[in-house]
């Protein structure tokens, strides 16, 4: 997949002033933000997604324009088809585990489940470890869980493009390798490119082709 | 027996239309004011909450001046929709409606603002319109503030009295409500219809609060209104 990113944002929060410049282009499957917190790596993220509009710039994913101020391209986050994984996966907490997986069939008036989407949402389940899980609700659920509860819930929307906020930071170090290994392997199993954030360098060994740089809001090692 | 059916009647027929439009617009303006700036937000929000503040005599008669025959708004209101306002029980909804409004905004306000962002955000990566990220999200993880605030409401819509007074009157069997109803049965040294009408408004306040605080109380919702 190759990302053509060219933003600039500025935002005001507590009375602070953060400027974003970000400018990178890459064309691997699995590409890694990397830098210290308060950098900007989110808010470039929520950009990509649709979530924040930059005050300036051009997104592009593979030559498709998402973003662009100068021609006043703005396409909604709804119809951008990313994957989104929040750093607290965001997971709804009114609704059991096979309701947040399946929540992307939510759009739209309800009606009813086809079959093969049904055994899609069934091996998602099992894919993710979660067949047994399928009636709790999120808070009953251990960090591991949940992450993959996030992931198996993105991937049934089929994005064309995986995001993932900080997607080792809430668990513990065991549970950390184990699961840098897991997203690898979706990655290569579901053929879905991915962009992840991340402050650690232990995750850009093993999970990212190609690494960019950022330091308070500005991309320090252009690729 | 008559003497308190009627009254009573009336009065959870008022408290209830009352509590359904305070309801609808508290939760309208509540989600509004948590998610949407706008210049002169502030004065806004407490413009909405001064019906609690205000006296309801004052309420009273600013609904007298707004929907009266004198006023172009009552004027319309009863020529193009037959809705007459004045010393009737239609009144004395639109009196119980903007006294009851304020507990249902702030409480509706509060719970809005409680919902995590990301949550909307996460639905909207989905795939989801505004539209839907209202009703699958916001509004079922904000829905028992909403009606915790419903029920307060209800509660300050069946003791309404000032506001009543001013704009529906006090016609037995038509706009009586049960606190007027209490009032005059005291006035006319009635004491045993007194006692019966008290006893019947403070059981239904006591319930209703109760209820509202467990309503509270319990926390996250899974009560999804679909």
């Amino acid at each position: 997949m190759r990302f053509d990113i060219d933003i600039g944002k500025t935002v005001v929060a507590q009375g602070r002033r953060f400027a974003l410049a970000a400018r990178f282009t890459a064309e691997v499957e699995r590409l890694a933000l990397f830098g210290p917190s308060g950098s900007g790596k989110s808010l470039t993220l929520a950009c990509i997604a649709g979530l924040v509009r930059p005050d300036r710039g051009r997104i592009a994913i593979d030559g498709e324009v998402w973003f662009d101020a100068a021609r006043g391209v703005d396409v909604p986050a709804r119809e951008r088809r990313v994957g989104f994984v929040f750093q607290d996966y965001a997971l709804f907490p009114h609704r059991t585990v096979e309701e947040n997986v399946a929540a992307a069939d939510d759009r739209g008036y309800p009606r009813r489940r086809s079959a093969a989407r049904r055994s899609e949402i069934e091996a998602l389940l099992a894919t993710f470890g979660l067949a047994d899980l399928r009636a709790s609700y999120p808070e009953q659920l251990s960090g591991g869980q949940r992450q993959r509860v996030a992931l198996a819930r993105a991937l049934l929307a089929k994005p064309r493009l995986l995001l993932l906020d900080e997607p080792f930071a809430a668990l513990d170090t065991t549970l950390r390798e184990r699961l840098r290994g897991e997203l690898v392997s979706v990655q290569r199993r579901f053929n879905v490119p991915m962009l992840f954030i991340t402050h650690d360098p232990d995750d850009l060994a093993e999970c990212a082709q190609q690494v960019v740089e950022i330091a308070d809001g500005q991309v320090a090692s252009p690729s | 027996m008559d003497a308190a059916l009627v009254p009573l009647l009336l009065t959870l027929k008022v408290a209830l239309w009352a509590t359904f439009f305070a309801a609808i617009l508290g939760a309208a303006a509540g989600l509004l004011l948590a998610r949407v700036r706008f210049p002169g937000r502030d004065a806004v929000d407490a413009l909405l909450l001064l019906p609690m503040v205000l006296p309801p005599t004052v309420l009273g008669y600013y609904l007298l001046v707004a929907f009266g025959r004198g006023s172009a708004l009552g004027r319309w209101l009863e020529g193009s929709l037959g809705i007459e306002l004045i010393f009737t029980w239609q009144g004395a909804v639109a009196a119980a409606t903007v006294v009851a409004f304020p507990l249902v905004f702030k409480a509706a306000r509060t719970a809005f603002e409680a919902v995590d962002r990301n949550l909307e955000n996460a639905g909207r990566t989905l795939g989801y319109g505004e539209w839907t990220v209202f009703v699958r999200v916001s509004l079922p993880l904000a829905w028992r503030g909403i009606v915790a605030g419903a029920m307060l409401a209800f509660a300050r819509a069946i003791g309404e009295f000032g506001a009543t007074l001013m704009v529906a009157g006090n016609i037995s069997g038509r706009t009586q409500t049960m606190s007027i109803a209490i009032y005059e049965a005291v006035h006319a040294g009635d004491d045993a219809l007194a006692n019966v009408l008290v006893l019947i408004a403070s059981a239904v306040c006591i319930v209703l609060l109760v209820a509202a605080s467990h309503a509270v109380r319990r926390g996250r919702s899974r009560i999804v209104p679909l």
